[in-house]
């Protein structure tokens, strides 16, 4: 009988810790799948966040390590400029990204350093409970904002993708969804590229990966992916916001 | 003998440490160490090495961390408020075991402070100053020579044991200038079969982690650690006695402080007062025997420090309370004068 | 066993802590026991500055000079901010070009070089540290004088080679003066 479907032997047989309905074991699975299909498991390096995915690093089956909240990419750096012949990459969350490790996540794209980050953005705090995120949407409810987020008060959620695509420094930024067959195709498009770039030595490349929060958001798996959908995806587009390769093979044309 | 050369203290450190292989150097501007960064920036490039400024303390020691992790003999330097940044991952190195050697050149402080020679940091060396059980090597420098004698073997003892190596220096050590020669650096390498080097498909996966949900899991952790921080209280204490022979008095001072103290022995010793030296090398493991045995022999102990008397604690845990231990200080920045203590030894002698 | 605390004080730019340097690296040619301590800080130029430089045939104990054997006052005032500290039957060096005034202790002797003038005249304007230096080399008997060009080579920078003889002939003037 043909195998159709197997476990990307990038990833362990731990079981995974998530909740129910949350995309981390997708996109888990996505990275494995890309490191298997370049065949780099055997040099691959990943650094682990703090937040909900914290434990992957019992979940890859590359050598791993767990950093500090937010510093993940400085980590990376350290262990990239020690072994440039590996494969490097951060895997975290909103939090830990875009709010406590913003500076590390700017100096490291702005350096262009040659490492891979994939940034999973579901708009809250998961691990700690449901807080409000710096991606949580204006009037989103959560823990910490529970008559919605109010702009006024404490200021409008963060586009990464946009910001760091204005750096001269990055290769690729790009944003994808793991909410439809579709879009997971996508996702692992780019997550692949990204690693493909590190290989080719082109420099920082960052996805950012649209994900849900089911238990936080208090949906059902279905209403989380249509929230995705009707209100994600509208203040979080998808798409590549930076490729300088592309770009350059553009202008040769 | 090696040629004699003169050097900055900071410099002597940054040189002694690429000859103890050292081929990774991150860091943040802060005076008064950046010499240090200077000479590594000009150097490393040069020998196939790293220098690279990191955007802040914090992520100049999570560099180090990375680094570390992946095996590499790696450094950070700093100043007192560049250490404190630097305490979190101070921190998750303790808790992964892995070694790493930080500088600290230490300024007046709290807060901003000021950028003058300070000892107020010794707490926060020697009793954590991050969070959660752990203990860092902490080496004392009093002179050039030393800044270049204590980094090799700072190297080799944070491999050797699995743990952050500091020198713990003040602005006018790393700021002076003394001969020195640099005699072969003796290099102890050691396997590190736990670092981050890829599986190659030939061995399980290796973590690098400080997470242990699991309390008794994290108990356990703990407490093998300490075992191996006891045969390093055990094999590591460093100090130097000076004129204790025949001492009624004990000075008990370290680094810049202890050059001071030395010349108002001196000068008491002149003036026919019996006193004598003891100044710790090593900090943290602090030498204990030898404070123990002089308690037996001399009527007290004077601690002399910049700073508002941190060291005095040690000295008084290590001698039992037997005698009675007076503190000599300046802080701020600002440094005890021979003659401030030489009244303070004459104090002493009339048992005051 | 002689020791001999030296002192060299003045603005930041006249070239203070590279006059103490060279006397440093004197002691170190000669094989003395030496220590160098900048003052430092965030004033580059224009600022006080000052430096202390230990020659010894022992080892130094603090390289702290609180009583200077020698200091050499290249402004207003680091004179009167270090006069009084120096030891009785210490020596003073003063640029009289730049410092009107005098030196009122009896205990000490003082030496006025018109440094800053003499090098204006000799064409090397901003050699008046090491006019001083001169001077020093020549009343105290700490390092030898032989041997400057030397000394200098030891430690000043090839592509800065080219200042290395208007320095010798600064520390000449200074030695004759």
């Amino acid at each position: 009988m043909a195998v159709v479907f197997e476990k990307p032997k990038s990833l362990t047989d731990v079981q995974l810790h998530y909740c129910p309905g949350c995309p981390h074991g997708i996109i888990h699975r996505l990275v494995a799948e890309a490191i298997d299909e370049l065949g780099i498991e055997g040099k691959t390096i990943g650094v682990a966040p703090v937040g909900c995915a914290v434990m992957a690093y019992d979940y890859f089956a590359c050598d791993m390590i767990e950093a500090a909240h937010g510093r993940a990419p400085a980590t990376a750096t350290g262990i990239k400029r020690c072994r440039p012949d590996n494969i490097v990459f951060t895997y975290q969350g909103d939090g830990d990204l875009a709010s406590i490790g913003m500076a590390e996540t700017v100096h490291a794209a702005a350096r262009n350093e040659n490492i891979t980050i994939i940034f999973v953005n579901n708009a809250i705090y998961g691990m700690t409970g449901g807080q409000m995120a710096p991606t949580s949407l204006p009037g989103q409810v959560t823990q910490t904002s529970p008559y919605g987020r109010d702009v006024n008060h404490c200021g409008w959620p963060i586009r990464v993708s946009e910001m760091l695509s204005t750096l001269e420094g990055p290769e690729y930024i790009a944003r994808v969804a793991v909410n439809n067959v579709k879009n997971v195709k996508n996702a692992k498009k780019a997550i692949k590229k990204a690693f493909e770039n590190q290989i080719a030595g082109k420099g920082f490349s960052l996805v950012e990966v649209v994900s849900a929060c089911p238990t936080n958001w208090g949906m059902t798996p279905q209403q989380a992916l249509a929230w995705v959908e009707s209100d994600m995806l509208p203040y979080y587009p998808i798409g590549v916001y930076k490729d300088r390769t592309a770009a350059k093979e553009a202008e040769g044309k | 003998m090696a040629e004699r050369v003169l050097m900055k203290g900071n410099e002597a450190i940054a040189e002694a440490a690429i000859r103890a292989g050292c081929r990774h150097y991150f860091g943040y501007p802060i005076t008064p160490q950046t010499e240090i960064a200077a000479y590594m920036a000009k150097k490393m490039p040069k020998i196939g090495g790293v220098f690279l400024q990191a955007e802040s303390e914090i992520a100049s020691i999570n560099m180090v961390y990375g680094a570390a992790a992946a095996g590499m003999r790696v450094m950070t330097s700093s100043s007192s408020p560049g250490i404190s940044l630097k305490a979190e991952g101070l921190s998750y190195i303790a808790g992964s075991d892995v070694p790493a050697f930080v500088v600290n050149v230490q300024r007046g402080g709290p807060g901003l402070g000021g950028i003058q020679p300070s000892q107020s940091d010794y707490f926060q060396a020697t009793k954590g100053g991050g969070h959660g059980d752990y203990r860092m090597i902490v080496l004392a420098p009093a002179s050039v020579q030393e800044m270049a004698s204590l980094t090799i073997k700072g190297f080799n003892l944070a491999d050797k044991y699995r743990m952050t190596s500091m020198i713990l220096a003040d602005g006018t050590i790393g700021q002076m200038m003394e001969p020195i020669s640099f005699e072969d650096a003796e290099i102890e390498t050691y396997e590190k079969p736990w670092a981050l080097t890829g599986t190659e498909g030939k061995r399980p996966h290796n973590i690098v982690n400080s997470l242990y949900l699991q309390p008794d899991q994290l108990e356990k952790t703990n407490f093998e650690r300490y075992e191996r921080y006891k045969i390093v209280e055990e094999n590591e204490p460093m100090w130097e006695e000076y004129m204790m022979e025949d001492a009624e008095i004990c000075v008990v001072a370290f680094g810049i402080a202890s050059r001071v103290a030395k010349n108002a022995v001196v000068a008491a010793r002149n003036e026919g007062i019996k006193v004598g030296l003891i100044r710790p090398i090593t900090l943290w493991p602090f030498p204990t025997k030898p404070l123990a045995a002089a308690a037996d022999k001399v009527k007290s102990f004077i601690s002399v420090e910049l700073n508002m008397g941190q060291m005095i604690e040690d000295v008084r845990l290590a001698t039992g309370c037997k005698r009675p231990v007076t503190l000599c200080n300046r802080t701020g920045g600002m440094i005890p004068s021979p003659e401030q203590v030489l009244e303070s030894i004459r104090n002493a002698q009339k048992g005051e | 066993m002689k020791t001999t605390q030296i002192l060299i004080a003045g603005f930041g730019g006249q070239g203070v802590l590279f006059a103490g340097k060279f006397l440093a690296y004197k002691g170190l040619v000669q094989d003395k026991q030496v220590s160098w301590l900048p003052s430092y800080g965030p004033e580059m130029r224009g600022g006080t500055a000052n430096c202390s430089v230990i020659l010894s045939d022992s080892p130094v104990g603090s390289p702290i000079i609180t009583v200077p054997d020698v200091l050499v006052a290249m402004n207003l005032p680091s004179l009167q901010k270090f006069v009084d500290s120096v030891a009785p039957g210490g020596k003073i060096f003063i640029d009289s070009t730049l410092i009107d005034a005098k030196v009122e202790r009896a205990d000490v002797e003082v030496f006025y070089i018109p440094a800053t003038q003499m090098a204006k005249d000799a064409g090397f304007s901003t050699l008046a540290n090491m006019i001083l230096m001169g001077k020093v080399m020549k009343e105290c008997d700490a390092v030898a004088f032989d041997g400057n060009k030397e000394t200098l080579e030891s430690f000043i920078p090839a592509k800065k080679a080219a200042l290395i003889d208007m320095n010798c002939q600064a520390l000449q003037a200074g030695y004759d003066f």
